[in-house]
């Protein structure tokens, strides 16, 4: 075919190709609506809702009602704002921390699968370790011994314990695109090693970074929470975490105030469902045997046919 | 054999990194809040629990090296300290305690929600593509991210609370029954012991399903399964003997990998439900900030964990002649 002379620009044909692959995936397309609801409400929520979302009122454990839409907290705070401050508080803190980590993983798995040998022996000893220790009892022990609580600290916390699971999955995939010919290019024309690794071969697996991003940010908007309910975070700080917190030591539950504990668990299971779609979908994309559309029907008929023969 | 004992020693290896961080992490934390703490508790316990306690604290003068040998050989006399909750009893105490409850209702769960789970991801991928798939594989997603905490809130404010159908609190009826080997108290225990392992199931039986399913697509697709339909062989023997037997091995694999999430998210459901198990001892420990406490259960629940990544491990090498013969 003859290329035209108004050929559109190759950003603009790639903005195009990841679009047709965004909307082609119904997973992606819906996942990807549920994160953009979350941002848009993390933007936008505290500017309708301004206001200290811990401000005391004299409208005590109210059910929700046209004054506050999701009622009130036992000292009087709106829920619905707290929930919003919240959406805020914790899409950031699990999206900084969520890139932190991967960041560490992309380090330790690209070096470890690139170098081989002796590095590789002990960085994967060490991420297989990380990997069998249970996060939570030791994330739990890290906070309590740390000086002070508060965002910092959990963020240091689940860097720790989180890392490695992206860091084996991207280890593997180095193993297997060391030995390419784009790499051997590369070592021919006398790059450096670092070079390689981070120009070279990371660009080829940023897609795996992505699907293994959105499994981490998952995990640490699971696990942030966790420590939050514990109160091994910052109390005084509204996140879905500490609403869930000070909701289950002022005895929401026995005081019947449904109102209170159910939308930050709603909003985190949403949020992180949202994201495992997108993961999901990723999968499909990549690997076209775990799709789920119907076979064409005479297709499916014969395959019946000489199954039941 | 070669694989065994290099497990084994991936294992001593895990062993020995959890026992060194349980060590360094108090020592290296700035400020040292367990200074404070042993000044509360001068003359309360005897000299040598407080020596103890000063090594795995990391509030003792000594040289580094010579605490951590200390530690160790603490460690290897069952020695974790004295609990600061329950004073003066002694960490192990405590633990042995709250073990039981939680190695029965996790363990049962975990069994019930693997199997489960599994079974649930063979059949979705047998009517792949129809109606079940379509509305469970979603499903399953949205579960997966559901917090086991907030799920447990959500059961317990339902079906305990409102429907009064389960009781809502403890481990087994204390006014009623006494702890020990008898028909009352095993009842009374297991009913207790419903609402949370519902919520330990639901919170991790999507993991396995979405797994198994994802595994037995790929293997569905391989050449010897279209050989078997060829011979005409009956779907479900295609299905379980060709397919599932073969696609359950990255599920166990991933069985053992997340078995740490799964503990760390029943140990919360039994804060929730006040559960007298290591969840509810670990809230104690983080209120009364009873750090030995919290070294012992960190170190107890790794031990549990590597052991059953270990079995796990036996497991596979049932399984996988290609790892029994060697050629792994």
């Amino acid at each position: 075919m003859l290329v035209p002379t108004t050929t559109p620009s190759t950003t603009m044909l790639r903005l195009r190709d990841t679009w047709r692959l965004v909307t082609l995936n119904r997973k992606v397309s819906f996942g990807l609506a549920i994160l953009a609801f979350f941002v848009l409400l993390a933007i936008f929520g505290p500017m309708f809702f301004p206001g200290d979302p811990n401000a005391f009122s004299p409208d005590i454990l109210q059910p929700p009602s046209t004054a506050h839409w999701l009622g009130t907290t036992q000292t009087g705070q709106d829920v619905l704002t707290q929930l919003l401050w919240g959406t805020r508080f914790s899409l950031i803190m699990g999206f900084a921390i969520g890139i932190s980590t991967m960041i560490i993983s992309v380090i330790i798995g690209l070096v470890a699968g690139y170098f081989g040998g002796l590095i590789d022996e002990v960085l994967s000893l060490f991420t297989n370790v990380f990997l069998v220790l249970p996060t939570l009892p030791l994330a739990i022990l890290l906070a309590a011994f740390a000086a002070y609580r508060g965002p910092l600290t959990i963020a240091i916390v689940l860097i720790v314990t989180g890392w490695s699971w992206g860091a084996r999955v991207l280890r593997a995939q180095t193993l297997s695109m060391r030995n390419r010919d784009y790499v051997d290019a590369a070592k021919a024309s006398g790059e450096n090693s670092l070079h390689i690794i981070f120009f070279e071969i990371l660009p080829n697996e940023i897609s795996i970074v992505a699907a293994e991003l959105l499994g981490t940010v998952i995990y640490v908007i699971l696990a942030e929470t966790g420590l939050e309910f514990l109160g091994l975070g910052d109390i005084t700080s509204t996140s879905w975490g500490t609403m869930l917190y000070w909701a289950g030591n002022n005895d929401a539950l026995m005081l019947g105030a449904w109102w209170w504990f159910l939308p930050p668990g709603l909003c985190i299971a949403l949020l992180g469902a949202g994201l495992a779609f997108i993961n999901f979908g990723i999968d499909e994309i990549a690997n076209p045997r775990l799709r789920t559309e119907p076979k064409p029907k005479l297709a499916k008929r014969n395959k019946n046919r000489e199954v039941a023969a | 054999m070669r694989h065994l004992l290099r497990r084994i020693g991936f294992y001593l290896v895990a062993l020995w990194v959890s026992v060194t961080l349980n060590f360094l992490i108090p020592h290296l934390s700035p400020g040292n809040p367990a200074q404070a703490l042993m000044s509360r508790l001068k003359g309360k316990v005897s000299p040598q629990a407080q020596h103890a306690l000063e090594i795995s604290l990391g509030v003792n003068h000594d040289p580094l090296w010579s605490q951590y040998l200390q530690y160790i050989n603490n460690l290897l006399h069952g020695n974790l300290g004295v609990s600061i909750t329950y004073l003066p009893t002694p960490v192990s105490q405590v633990i042995g305690q709250d073990l039981p409850w939680t190695l029965v209702l996790v363990g049962v769960a975990l069994v019930i929600s693997f199997v489960v789970g599994t079974v649930l991801g063979i059949i979705v991928v047998w009517w792949r593509g129809s109606f079940s798939d379509v509305v469970f594989t979603p499903f399953f997603t949205f579960l997966s991210a559901i917090p086991y905490f907030w799920l447990a809130l959500v059961l317990l404010y339902i079906l305990g609370s409102q429907l009064n159908w389960f009781p809502i609190h403890g481990g087994y009826d204390t006014d009623n029954t006494v702890p020990g080997f008898n028909l009352d108290f095993i009842l009374s225990a297991a009913q207790y012991a419903i609402l949370p392992a519902i919520t330990i199931v639901i919170g991790s039986i999507a993991a396995w399903m979405l797994g198994m399913r994802n595994a037995m697509v790929t293997t569905l697709s391989e050449d010897y399964v279209m050989m078997a339909e060829a011979k005409g062989l009956p779907s479900w023997r295609v299905m379980f003997t060709y397919g599932a037997r073969n696609a359950i091995l990255p599920n166990i694999t991933a069985f053992a990998l997340s078995l740490g999430f799964v503990v760390s998210g029943s140990l919360l459901t039994e804060i929730v439900f006040s559960y007298p198990g290591i969840g509810f001892a670990i809230l104690q420990a983080v209120d009364n900030l009873d750090y030995a406490l919290l070294q012992g259960i960190f170190l107890v629940i790794t031990v549990a964990v590597l052991g059953a990544n270990f079995l796990a491990d036996l497991l596979y090498v049932v399984l996988d002649p290609r790892v029994r013969i060697g050629r792994s």
